[in-house]
């Protein structure tokens, strides 16, 4: 039994920020399910990661859910065929991350007939050894479908002590996104299946299902579920806040056990896993039915959108697809952003494909963008610190990344920030801090890099110089060496001049002598 | 189609620095109308020409030193600081106060400094500490209150006192200037008198002086308003006022006859409005919350020292300016644990 | 003496002697407690680059740390570490920062060096140059730079006869900027573009 009670009590978090939501207008209309796209683009790495082992070559023919990549170990992830179709090359595509930038992805022109790759289920999952559940859910291409595209298996299983609790993330907090509550709507079984398959793996005695207080359908959904999917009362809903950032890993944990997550720690250091509701699911389907992840809920949403709504796409369809599918765009369209208004990142290209962790394509006009107000100096109005939900000091970093002071702002615990956008979204001077943060970031990572390097090309000169004096002084002991014998081989020398007069003063002396 | 690449979060923030500074300067007018009603129309033409004086040194500065008049000029945050000067002032005031008082404001305390942001010290209390100083003089002669006087001076009299700097021959300083309540404080102390004899004065009303305690409330409903919308948060105003309390109460029960009780303190002077408009001055003030808890409590206990022991009898603007010198140490030494620490 | 000027006196006196003492007190525990000599080389070293390039006219990185420490050398003579090293270098020594020694070279981005393994002929010479040993190979067989070891400290470039060795820019990690960047959205994107084959 473990002491954290999980559940039983709501606690706050600091700061936070009441948003409006705008989440219902998505939810209004059924799921749909676009027009199979002309080609789909699969980035190799569509997780936190290196890329796995590929397996396809160009002019390969693929079937639908086929692997087109290996997992060597637990941080890579595998990527499947999401149709049945041709490769047709391998080749640098737009891709959301970097921003502007491109990647190779795999081409997969689709033939039409969206046919199956033999699937291998896993049928008594309930006693099964929670090593081939794991093995099962890496090898179906699971990462985490919350957005940060963690690899599901380096979540299951790891150094840590025995995890006790899974929370099943559905407080998905961020305006705008409803693709969770969707799910939750649609398909509530299967992401309780997905939470006891998934607790089993990691040997979790309870499951509890995170959603938000304003999820009314959810709850009701969920509940008829439990009913059916969950004889034993292994999971539990629990319902907390509606406030942002209530979703993030790290609040939700706050909120639930009172909690934190240690700075250099992660939750299952707690006994702890956390994991989203879409990823519960795909786990189900990995395990029960045996398909791997090949197509996810994605909310295209914002006022910029004809008729938002949640669409399930294929991985690897264009965002134009997606966005043709939600009604078109409206006019003076300036930004798509990947995610949400709070937190999202800004694409580049309409081109971009929709990856394992992209659960919204919001669309913004010009006059929802435009700002009244250019950036001003910071006013020290201290808005920023009463909402940050790490009770951090945003002005402060700020200033000292203002100044590239790095030092200090790594001493007021700049990689705590978890990049929420509290700060900047209340801050009047209109300072686009969390950029400044992601910066400081990036100039941090890279020192830490370029000071590893440094240590080992130290490490490398020194040895070499310690290898030099040593072979200089071999050479030298060598030498002298030398020397020493050709000193004594002069002695030698009259050693043998010596024995010559020697022998000849022999041959000589007996006459003299006039012994016989 | 262009599309823009700026990084989260892609709404614009809920707030301006000018919208800011306006909630401010709403939030004073209940007092600015309790101030008129009890002193005359003296308070008016003060803010008046400390705010002409103020956006135009601050033009003159921002030229002086490259920078676009836009946004700078229209922030409003020259005329919170003009405001909050002008409502130190005595209601008939010479026009060179307020010049002299914007002067060091606005052009050494903020634009020397860095501007908008980067001031150490509150320009408005810079300001009135270097005309306290060097106009001691007029800076007392204050009006007595609508109940005690013989009738405020008309605007026709008090544009006279103003603006060529001595009364018009119908009035005189006798007749229309009192002694403030912590004026007569002061100076009865000095004489060894008691004060509950001192506050026989015609003077002092229920809690303070006439008319100033209801000025003070003003100020506080002002403040409540600011706290409402989130301008000030409630570290600073609630540190000050519940330390007066704590430190004046004790010597107070001690001995009432000789130490004015709490209430008298705090709707006395400027405690009321420092505690919501001047030592809430966000750029000279504490950042981390417990830094603004111990800011608000040494204002309040250095006023209370400064009233007691010092020479002037309100010492709430330099109490002001020596917590602002502390200001950056103090947040340095309370910064919050972050989370997972 | 009136009491006065006896007073000012007393004044100044006890002024004088005050600072004579602090001074007394500073000046031997500066003597007392100097940082040794080591400890500061090896600070210096710390903050220098690592790249045993040489274009500050020593032989490597530490034997320039010494010379800094013996105040042989100036601060400002490292290219690589560029105009934040010399920062460095002036808090910690506390010394004035001051700009950097063009003759001594010009800060560059990164670099690794990169052989051309069509052109080389096995000869040895640039893997006895490398000051950090990150060539490989061995007489008439082919060498390689191993990318990261490689400091970019160019000193194989001139022994090599056949001038096989590039140098070309280092894959550095994404670092967010702090503008809002227009970009025109790919809308058509040309269909022979950047194909590769994979083995």
């Amino acid at each position: 039994m473990h002491d954290l009670e999980v559940g039983e009590h709501l606690y706050r978090f600091p700061g936070g920020l009441k948003l409006r939501h705008h989440k219902q207008i998505a939810c209004r209309d059924p799921l749909l399910r676009p027009e199979m796209p002309e080609a789909l683009y699969l980035p190799l790495q569509q997780h936190q990661g290196p890329a796995g082992e590929m397996l396809v070559a160009p002019g390969d023919r693929v079937l639908k859910g086929q692997p087109l990549s290996r997992a060597r170990n637990d941080r890579e992830v595998p990527v499947h065929a999401p149709t049945s179709g041709t490769i047709s090359a391998i080749k640098a595509w737009p891709v959301s991350w970097p921003p502007d930038s491109e990647a190779e992805c795999l081409v997969l022109q689709p033939d039409g007939k969206d046919a199956w790759f033999e699937t291998t289920a896993l049928d008594d999952w309930r006693h099964a050894d929670p090593a081939d559940l794991i093995g099962h859910i890496r090898a179906a291409g699971l990462a985490g479908l919350g957005g940060a595209m963690f690899p599901t298996a380096a979540k299951l299983r790891g150094e840590w002590q025995q995890v006790h609790t899974l929370i099943l993330n559905g407080s998905e907090c961020e305006p705008y996104i409803s693709c969770d509550e969707m799910l939750m709507r649609e398909r509530p079984g299967a992401i309780i299946e997905g939470g006891l398959i998934l607790a089993r793996a990691l040997g979790a005695d309870e499951v509890i299902i995170a959603i938000e207080d304003q999820m009314g359908a959810v709850d009701e959904s969920l509940s008829r579920a439990l009913a059916e999917h969950d004889p034993d009362d292994i999971c539990r809903i629990v319902e907390v806040t509606t406030i942002y950032p209530e979703g993030g890993e790290k609040q939700l944990i706050q909120v639930l056990t009172g909690a934190e997550v240690p700075h250099d720690g992660l939750p299952q250091d707690l006994g702890l896993a956390c994991l989203n509701v879409g990823t519960a699911a795909a786990a189900r389907d990995a395990v029960i039915e045996g398909k791997p992840l090949i197509e996810r809920i994605v909310t295209v949403s914002g006022p910029g959108i004809k008729h938002p709504r949640n669409v399930v796409a294929l991985l690897g369809t264009p965002v134009s697809d997606l966005l043709a599918a939600a009604g078109g765009l409206d006019d003076d369209i300036e930004r798509l952003v990947l995610g949400g208004p709070m937190s999202g990142l800004p694409l580049a290209s309409d081109l971009i494909p929709v990856a394992k962790g992209s659960n919204c394509i919001l669309v913004l006009r010009r006059e929802d963008t435009r700002r009244v107000q250019p950036v001003m100096p910071c006013i020290n109005c201290g808005e920023c610190v009463r909402v940050c939900p790490a009770s951090l000091l945003p002005q402060e970093l700020y200033k000292y990344l203002k100044a590239e002071d790095y030092d200090e702002t790594d001493s007021l615990h700049l990689f705590d920030c978890i990049e929420c956008g509290c700060c900047a979204h209340v801050c009047p001077s209109h300072i686009p801090l969390v950029d400044w943060y992601r910066h400081g970031k990036g100039v941090l990572r890279e020192r830490g890099i370029e000071d590893a390097r440094a240590q080992k090309a130290r490490q490398r000169f020194e040895a070499r110089e310690k290898r030099i004096a040593e072979e200089k002084e071999r050479r030298r002991l060598r030498r002298e060496q030398r020397e020493q014998k050709l000193k004594a081989g002069g002695d030698a020398k009259s050693e043998v001049q010596a024995a010559i007069e020697r022998s000849r003063s022999k041959s000589a002396g007996p006459d003299q002598d006039g012994d016989s | 189609m262009k599309l823009t690449l700026a990084g989260a979060p892609h709404l614009p923030p809920i707030n301006t620095v000018s919208g800011v500074m306006k909630q401010v300067l709403y939030a004073l007018i209940p007092a600015i109308a309790a101030h008129v009603w009890f002193f005359g129309l003296g308070i008016l033409f003060q803010i008046a020409l400390a705010v002409a004086f103020a956006l135009a040194l601050e033009a003159v500065m921002l030229k002086l030193r490259e920078r676009p008049l836009e946004p700078f000029l229209s922030d409003y945050s020259a005329v919170v600081t003009a405001v909050l000067f002008a409502l130190c002032m005595p209601p008939l005031a010479p026009w060179w106060i307020a010049l002299t008082g914007m002067v060091f404001a606005i052009v050494v305390a903020k634009h020397f400094y860095g501007g908008l942001g980067h001031n150490l010290f509150n320009p408005a209390m810079v300001g009135f500490a270097v005309v306290i100083v060097a106009f001691p003089l007029d800076l007392s002669q204050w009006l007595a209150p609508r109940q005690l006087s013989p009738g405020l001076p008309g605007l026709w009299q008090t544009a006279q006192a103003i603006f060529t700097g001595s009364l018009p021959e119908a009035l005189s300083w006798d007749t229309l200037s009192q002694a403030t309540p912590l004026d007569a404080l002061k100076t009865g102390v000095a004489e060894n008198r008691l004060v509950t004899e001192i506050r026989d004065a015609p003077i002092f009303g229920d809690f303070g002086g006439l008319g100033w305690e209801w000025i003070a409330n003003f100020y506080a409903l002002g403040g409540l308003w600011l706290l409402y919308r989130r301008v000030i948060s409630w570290h600073v105003p609630v540190a000050l006022l519940a330390t007066v309390v704590v430190v004046t109460v004790p010597m107070w029960l001690m001995g009432p006859d000789i130490n004015p009780s709490p209430l008298q303190h705090v709707f006395s002077g400027a405690l009321v409005m420092a505690a919501f408009f001047i030592a809430t001055d966000p750029v000279s003030g504490c950042s981390t919350m417990r830094g603004r808890l111990v800011f608000g409590a040494g204002v309040a206990i250095l006023t209370l020292a400064i009233r007691r022991f010092g020479g002037y009898p309100d010492g709430v603007a330099f109490a002001v300016l020596l917590m602002n010198m502390a200001a950056p140490l103090i947040d340095r030494l309370t910064r919050p644990r972050t989370y997972g620490h | 003496m009136s009491a006065t000027l006896a007073a000012m006196m007393v004044a100044v006196g006890v002024m004088l002697a005050l600072l004579l003492g602090i001074g007394l007190v500073l000046l031997v525990s500066a003597r007392k407690w100097r940082p040794d000599e080591d400890s500061v080389v090896e600070q210096i070293n710390q903050i220098l680059p690592q790249t045993q390039c040489g274009q500050c006219d020593y032989p490597g990185c530490r034997p320039y740390a010494e010379a800094i420490a013996n105040g042989e050398a100036d601060i400002n003579q490292c290219p690589p570490g560029g105009e934040a090293g010399v920062k460095a270098l002036a808090d910690l020594l506390g010394r004035a920062p001051k700009p950097l020694d063009a003759s001594h070279g010009e800060t560059k981005p990164p670099l690794v060096a990169v052989i051309d393994e069509d052109r080389c002929i096995g000869c040895k010479l640039c893997i006895q140059a490398c000051p950090v040993d990150a060539i490989v190979g061995a007489p008439k067989m082919m060498h390689t730079v191993i990318a990261d070891e490689c400091t970019g400290c160019e000193l194989c470039l001139p022994p090599c006869p056949v001038d096989c060795i590039d140098l070309v820019p280092r894959r550095r990690p994404f670092i967010w900027s702090v503008d809002t960047v227009e970009v025109e959205s790919r809308e058509a994107l040309e269909p022979a573009k950047t194909e590769r084959e994979h083995a």
